[in-house]
């Protein structure tokens, strides 16, 4: 009797794992895992998009991507982009988030405001910003009022500094975004904390120092992660700021695989390049899970059920 | 963070258009007049006029004023052939070229959609889903004289001008005159003594929207009409080579050209057509004299400026001639936009459709609300009111020769690669023998 009745359970359990997990996994399979294998497959063919796929090439549109000096240009300024976005957008959102966490008069407003670019489409942000750029536009104007004249260039047309103008724009729209992120992360950090540190004669440095940025750590590694995720695969902006010109002075991965693969007609090539930005951010996240987010997500996630 | 859904989004779209084209296959080739909506698939093989047939229509016209003329063709050209229903499906220019390709893939493409013929249609030839007019427009395509050429591949015509474009310089008379010009340039020289006036007058002398690239394209493709003879460059279209000598030659003019730094201050960053700020909204405004682009333009001009003056300021003169050069002085460079039908629509529906686009009443309401460009009918071009626009056409009439945009009269991959390199080269990067191998590069 006793034995059937666990017999029983088991099977339900399996059924009730089925049903649950089976719509779940078709739209993932569906979804997800089948159009990376299909993208796979095409990316060994020549093929324009017309008529069946006959020609077939092997690694040959691998080969040529990574013959191309272009597409070894755009993995540098996706490269270039990705550190930046670290090195600059990192301390910058963190030292604008400790300070919007003090309480002061107007701060949710102040709030409001950081966090308003993040919400623009970039495709807005992207023309705004090329309006303002234009030569003798707003931007040259402000430098001019503010004695800074000197500074002015060609910010959309000299090829050293484009790359750089479009990291100002870029940061522009996504910094709202790490600054929330870090917001969140201080409000979960006890005041208690702070204060007994506080009265064992730490000075306000070494409070946020040693007790306030390691607890923001977990917060921190997951911005890490997203920030460089988004800065491998940004298109919107650069497309629409400089079209990735001029003479591909700014083309990332991803406006090369739309100009050179797709506005070309060469699907085949397009999903080879497409595949290449895939393994970029895969290798990436898988790395980084396993060094770095590992000791966030241990004990948070439920193991197999026994 | 969202172009990496676009990725997954375009891989998807990929897939099931040929998923969809896999399954479909083996039926398109029984069934004949399938079209794609249900109100006509009761139509029969043998139907001519008494069946009801539905045809669905994609074009570029997504804004007024050109969607209220195909929506008023569609009314007056339904109210006399009543058995006939046209669906006006308006897709934004720029979609074309990616949804093309993946409906010509998919078992239920457009019966009828829009066509800028040469390469690209060759390309589309290829799938065997575009329907061969030749027989059926043969009676009246002759009165389009020998535009409709562009629309050819391999001497049929799978497609159907309803506009011509035409290139060329569009000036301010006003600045010119400030500057002591009496009449626009004839030779390259000349131009370049006139943009030394203009300098000198601190007006910047050509705008360009380099920042499309394709504006670039048109220099370099107007040096190579000047230095080649019209054979050599309808061979080099269908051969995709540029080895004659004379296309090194137009690089070197070219070079010449830029080092006489004609252009508009931080002209790589420019637009074309978008704000003022753009090289088409530069003329409009009065910050440059001039700019060398399609009849399209004072439109787009119109679109970026306050300046009520403009259509009588404007004027137009053809690509100056180059010096010893061995082409043609007339000829010119354009091409136009036309519809193509599919091998899905029901025929002669579709034919006639596109013949009412090109009969004269209709050409004329074109030109006169739209102007989308030069009418394909030449009994429609009094109708053009802006004068500028008038020598432009007569211009195009007058040509010997006119030659089709060269990244529109070659596959789309070449024509792109050939874009970029001229581009790449008016930005100081690459060289002028990279114009030259671009379109033989491989893919």
């Amino acid at each position: 009797m006793a034995r059937s009745t666990t017999a029983d359970a088991t099977v339900r359990k399996k059924i009730e794992l089925t049903i649950l997990l089976a719509p779940a996994l078709v739209l993932f399979v569906g979804f997800v895992l089948l159009p990376i294998v299909i993208a796979a497959y095409y990316s060994l063919f020549n093929w324009t998009g017309y008529g069946p796929l006959s020609d077939f090439v092997g690694m040959r549109n691998y080969t040529f991507a990574f013959g191309d000096p272009v597409f070894v240009q755009a993995i540098e300024h996706t490269l270039i982009l990705t550190v930046l976005a670290l090195v600059v957008q990192g301390p910058l959102s963190l030292g604008i988030a400790l300070l919007l966490n003090r309480k002061f008069r107007g701060r949710g407003f102040l709030r409001l405001i950081i966090f308003a670019p993040y919400v623009l489409p970039p495709a807005v942000t992207a023309v705004m910003w090329s309006l303002m750029l234009y030569p003798g536009g707003f931007v040259d104007q402000l430098l001019k009022s503010v004695g800074l004249g000197g500074l002015i260039q060609e910010w959309l047309a000299n090829l050293h500094i484009v790359l750089y103008t479009n990291f100002v724009v870029l940061t522009w729209q996504y910094i709202g975004f790490g600054i929330v992120l870090l917001l969140a992360g201080l409000q979960g950090i006890p005041v208690e904390l702070k204060e007994a540190a506080a009265i064992d004669g730490a000075t306000p440095w070494q409070v946020t120092r040693r007790v306030t940025i390691p607890l923001l750590a977990p917060t921190i590694r997951i911005w890490v992660f997203i920030t460089v995720i988004g800065s491998l695969q940004v298109f919107d902006v650069v497309w629409i700021l400089t079209g990735g010109g001029p003479a591909n002075a700014s083309t990332t991965m991803a406006t090369y695989m739309f100009l050179d693969g797709f506005r070309s007609l060469e699907f085949g090539y397009g999903t080879a390049i497409a595949v290449i930005l895939f393994a970029f951010c895969f290798v990436f996240s898988l790395v980084y899970q396993r060094f770095a987010l590992r000791r966030d997500t241990a004990g948070a996630l439920t193991r197999a059920v026994g | 963070m969202r172009s990496r859904r676009a990725c997954a989004a375009v891989a998807l779209a990929v897939a099931t258009a040929t998923a969809v084209a896999a399954c479909s296959s083996g039926s398109s080739s029984s069934s004949s007049t399938s079209t794609s909506t249900g109100a006509s698939s009761s139509s029969s093989p043998s139907a001519s006029t008494a069946a009801k047939v539905t045809l669905t229509w994609w074009n570029n016209a997504t804004a007024q004023p050109l969607l209220g003329v195909w929506q008023s063709v569609i009314k007056s050209f339904e109210a006399t052939h009543p058995n006939i229903t046209i669906q006006n499906v308006p897709i934004q220019n720029e979609q074309f070229t990616t949804k093309i390709p993946l409906a010509l893939q998919s078992g239920s493409p457009p019966d009828i959609y829009q066509q800028w013929g040469g390469g690209q249609e060759a390309t589309q030839v290829t799938s065997g889903k575009l329907t061969n007019l030749t027989s059926s427009v043969s009676s009246w395509i002759g009165e389009l004289g020998s535009a409709a050429a562009g629309w050819q591949v391999k001497g049929q015509q799978y497609g159907v001008p309803f506009d011509l474009h035409v290139v060329g310089f569009w000036y301010r008379k006003d600045l010119f005159a400030t500057a002591g010009i009496t009449s626009p340039p004839t030779t390259i020289a000349q131009l370049e003594s006139d943009d030394a006036k203009l300098k000198a007058k601190g007006i910047a002398p050509i705008a360009i929207g380099s920042k499309d690239r394709w504006p670039d394209a048109f220099y370099w493709e107007y040096f190579a009409v000047r230095e080649c003879p019209s054979a050599t460059i309808k061979t080099a279209m269908t051969s995709v080579s540029l080895t004659p000598a004379c296309f090194t030659k137009a690089s070197a003019d070219l070079t010449a050209f830029l080092k006489t730094n004609p252009f508009q201050a931080a002209f790589l960053g420019t637009p074309a057509q978008q704000g003022a700020g753009s090289s088409a909204g530069l003329v409009a405004n009065g910050k440059a004299a001039m700019e060398l682009q399609g009849d399209w333009d004072p439109s787009v001009m119109a679109g970026v400026t306050t300046n009520k003056k403009l259509s009588s300021e404007l004027g137009w003169f053809p690509f100056p001639a180059v010096t010893g050069a061995q082409g043609d002085a007339t000829a010119v460079l354009g091409g136009g936009d036309g519809m193509s039908c599919t091998t899905g629509a029901a025929e002669p529906a579709c034919a006639e459709f596109l013949q009412y686009l090109d009969s004269t009443p209709v050409q004329e309401q074109l030109i006169k609300v739209a102007s989308p460009g030069l009418p394909a009918n030449p009994a429609a071009v009094s109708a053009i009111s802006l004068p500028a626009e008038q020598t432009a056409a007569a211009a195009d009439k007058a040509a010997s020769y006119v030659a089709t945009y060269f990244d529109t009269a070659m596959p789309t991959q070449p024509g792109q690669n050939l874009d970029n390199a001229v581009a790449n080269f008016f930005a100081g990067q690459g060289s002028s023998t990279a114009i030259i191998s671009s379109v033989t590069g491989p893919a």
